[in-house]
């Protein structure tokens, strides 16, 4: 059965064929079949009226934890999924951190499946770096591909072996995929519940400094130049780390890097009050951070913008500090929070926007989608960018509501997500 | 900060924040208390028919028992609840044992917990008073008080004081409720000790730096002396106490070269011959017993004015009125 779509007179942003105009865009069996002015409506296509709203290709996470399996009280994929196709994305790679973690072919097999069964946004699994995300040896990798995984991680835990972080990088060349890492030295953060600085020397709490990140951003940087692997740095949140970034990007190594919403728009003054909805990994950090990761963003040594979401259960937030999790849940605020605080402060452009939320994350990944080239997946994103409203976590689709911004009054928020042309969220 | 008839709001959570004049008032309103320790029937009906929860999730037994004195020279009735032996042990969370305390309809909470932000945690969820007798390394304002009192004792004011701080900075609620209460009330101060156990920022918490107890002397008019916690060089934060008490430790050697008159204070309990010489402890010097004893007369004070007792009306509450 054909199924058409005609998203009339939106404004088209598509940086992956450098376009910005208004358009219409024609799809047609899951597929963008046209792009032009005008068109004149299929007698048994569904028309809907895009003026005033942004058509773009569809939005891409490559970091979230979906907590299935083994933590389903905090989020299933198919809750997951919802929650990322509320938020206006298409597609999410899944962390494998989970309980048992995503090491071998089955485990990476069932998140495909679970995706397929959820239906909505496309679900990529990550595997992991090591077998049990234990640091010691490599996991079934190239099994792991074959199966589906689309890059691997111990994110959660950095990979602390050097050694080990080095084969990783050699071994996945073969098979094309980033190797992902969370930089952290854990001697160096160990008993730290967030930012050292002024706020944790205040209110007594162990901090991690920029150092322990900034170490494994250079070790990273270093073992991807040494190797010709392809390192992406999750959730960069220091000054140092960004401008590290960017001198090896200049030199020609093969890295990619992401930066999240919260440390485009948080400081470590956040946590103060022992806001456990402040609490992540990497911590809030200080405002120079903050305006480096801006600032690396909008150069593009920050190449992509990723949420980290993190959902954690109410009763496992509501605790003292440092007996609460790390973590944010981001998919239904990323969007708004990107377009009012970093777009609509003049760090980056809309179609910049788009090129770091969608372009960029299915290059690295090497993920279908990116693009509304004639003939690719149908995965659009329409958003109004005109629309306010106001973060009620009590509306996410997600199984958690671990959000710093309740409460926030944001400018710009999807208004229907398409996934292999089919609608599958509209608000 | 402070309600009309709550001069110091809902909770005693911390020293940070409170006002110059709050602090005062909580220092004078425990002179008149001072004297009731002192009578032969040691109890007045102040907080009669107040219940009062000390729900201590860490083992101490200064602090609790001086709650517990105060408390009931005020006549409350209390409850003593420690980690072991009580729900809390059964994986109960602390919200929930408030929760229950409160629906057996309590007056106050006095909690000590080893993590930073536990006592505020509870006070913005129970609407009974809530007293923090120690959160982790953040802050434990009577102690904080009972130094200030013990120190405008000796020296006659706070004001323009030189004090300095002397160990375990990083990991000390007692060092940090000092820095508050001692700087609002316009004493200078320092610290001093071992760098790996000092704040990343102690300069901005406002405080000078003397990497030598010897530099420390030479400059303060008090030294507060911290209790080096065996588990710190367990941690290897410093390589072992013989080392720590050779460079850090405040012996009677020592004050004899500074220039003036030092007070020494130790909110105990003291490892003698660690951070401090046990002729420095029993010598003329120390004020730490004053401190012990101002305890129960700072905590009968917060206790009174969280309950709504008026500082001006404290003389005459302890001569038979209520709160």
């Amino acid at each position: 059965m054909s199924e058409k779509i005609l998203l009339r007179g939106g404004r088209v942003v598509d940086p992956s064929q450098s376009l910005d105009r208004v358009h219409d865009v024609l799809i047609v069996d899951g597929s963008v079949a046209r792009l032009a002015d005008g068109i004149e409506a299929p007698e048994d296509a569904r028309t809907v009226d895009c003026a005033g709203k942004v058509v773009c290709p569809g939005l891409i996470d490559v970091h979230v934890h979906l907590r299935e399996p083994g933590g389903e009280h905090k989020e299933t994929i198919a809750t997951g999924a919802a929650s990322a196709v509320a938020g206006g994305f298409t597609a999410v790679c899944a962390m494998p951190n989970t309980d048992p973690p995503i090491d071998d072919p089955a485990a990476v097999g069932f998140v495909v499946a679970a995706g397929r069964a959820a239906g909505l946004a496309r679900v990529y699994p990550v595997g992991c770096i090591s077998s049990g995300r234990a640091g010691e040896r490599l996991a079934l990798v190239g099994e792991m591909v074959d199966a589906g995984a689309v890059a691997i991680t111990d994110d959660g835990s950095p990979v602390m072996n050097s050694g080990l972080m080095r084969m990783a990088l050699e071994y996945a060349r073969a098979f094309g995929i980033p190797v992902a890492d969370h930089p952290e030295d854990l001697g160096l953060s160990d008993g730290g519940h967030m930012n050292e600085g002024i706020v944790s020397s205040r209110l007594g709490l162990g901090g991690k400094p920029n150092a322990s990140e900034d170490i494994h951003i250079v070790r990273d940087l270093l073992l991807a130049e040494l190797t010709g692997g392809h390192i992406h740095l999750q959730h960069v949140s220091t000054r140092f780390g960004v401008e590290s970034i960017r001198q090896a990007k200049a030199r020609g190594v093969h890295v990619t890097a992401e930066a999240s919403p919260h440390h485009l728009v948080l400081t470590h003054e956040a946590v103060d009050g022992y806001r456990t909805e402040a609490k992540m990994n990497p911590p809030l950090r200080a405002q120079e951070d903050v305006d480096a990761v801006r600032a690396g963003l909008a150069d593009g040594t920050l190449d992509t913008i990723a949420t980290d979401h993190a959902p954690h259960h109410y009763d496992e937030k509501e605790a003292a500090f440092a007996d609460a999790p790390n973590g944010i849940v981001g998919l239904e605020t990323a969007l708004g929070i990107v377009l009012t605080h970093v777009v609509g402060e003049g760090v980056i452009d809309l179609p910049t926007m788009i090129e770091r939320m969608s372009c960029q994350p299915a290059r690295a990944f090497g993920l279908p989608g990116g693009t509304l080239a004639i003939g690719g997946p149908a995965d659009v994103t329409v958003f109004d960018p005109g629309a306010r409203w106001v973060v009620d976590a009590g509306q996410f689709r997600s199984r958690s509501r671990n959000t710093p911004f309740g409460g926030w009054e944001l400018t710009g928020r999807p208004t229907m997500t398409i996934v292999g042309g089919r609608i599958v969220w509209s608000g | 900060m402070s309600e009309v008839g709550k001069p110091l709001g809902k909770d005693l959570v911390g020293l940070e924040g409170l006002s110059a004049d709050q602090l005062r008032m909580i220092l004078d309103t425990a002179e008149p208390f001072k004297e009731i320790s002192e009578r032969r029937i040691k109890k007045v009906p102040v907080l009669r028919g107040k219940t009062i929860v000390n729900l201590f999730f860490e083992a101490s037994t200064r602090t609790r028992i001086s709650f517990e004195f105060a408390e009931k020279r005020l006549s409350a009735d209390t409850v003593n609840i420690s980690s072991t032996g009580s729900s809390v042990a059964k994986g109960e969370t602390l919200v929930d044992t408030a929760r229950n305390l409160e629906a057996m309809r309590i007056d106050m909470v006095v909690i000590r917990h080893g993590a930073s932000g536990a006592a505020r945690f509870l006070a913005e969820r129970i609407p009974s008073n809530v007293i923090n007798a120690g959160d982790g390394w953040h802050e434990h304002p009577t102690q904080g008080l009972l130094d200030l009192l013990t120190i405008r004792d000796r020296m006659g004011r706070i004001e323009g004081l030189r004090v300095c701080i002397v160990g375990d900075i990083k990991h000390s609620r007692v060092a940090r409720s000092n820095i508050y209460g001692l700087r609002a009330l316009g004493a200078e101060v320092a610290v001093c000790g071992p760098r790996t156990l000092l704040p990343p920022a102690p300069e901005e918490l406002g405080c000078r730096v003397f990497s030598r107890v010897e530099e420390a002397i030479e400059w303060a008019d008090v030294l507060n002396v911290l209790r080096l916690q065996l588990e710190r060089m367990q941690a290897g934060y410093v390589p072992s106490l013989r080392e720590y008490n050779r460079i850090w430790g405040v012996s009677t050697a020592r004050l004899e070269a500074a220039p003036r008159d030092i007070l020494v204070l130790h909110p105990g309990p003291m490892n003698r011959g660690v951070e401090i010489d046990s002729d420095v402890a029993d010598g003329p010097h120390s004020v730490i017993l004053n401190q012990v004893t101002n305890g129960v007369a700072v905590r009968m004070a917060v206790l009174y004015l969280l309950a709504g007792g008026q500082p001006e009306r404290a003389e005459a509450a302890k001569e038979g009125g209520e709160a």
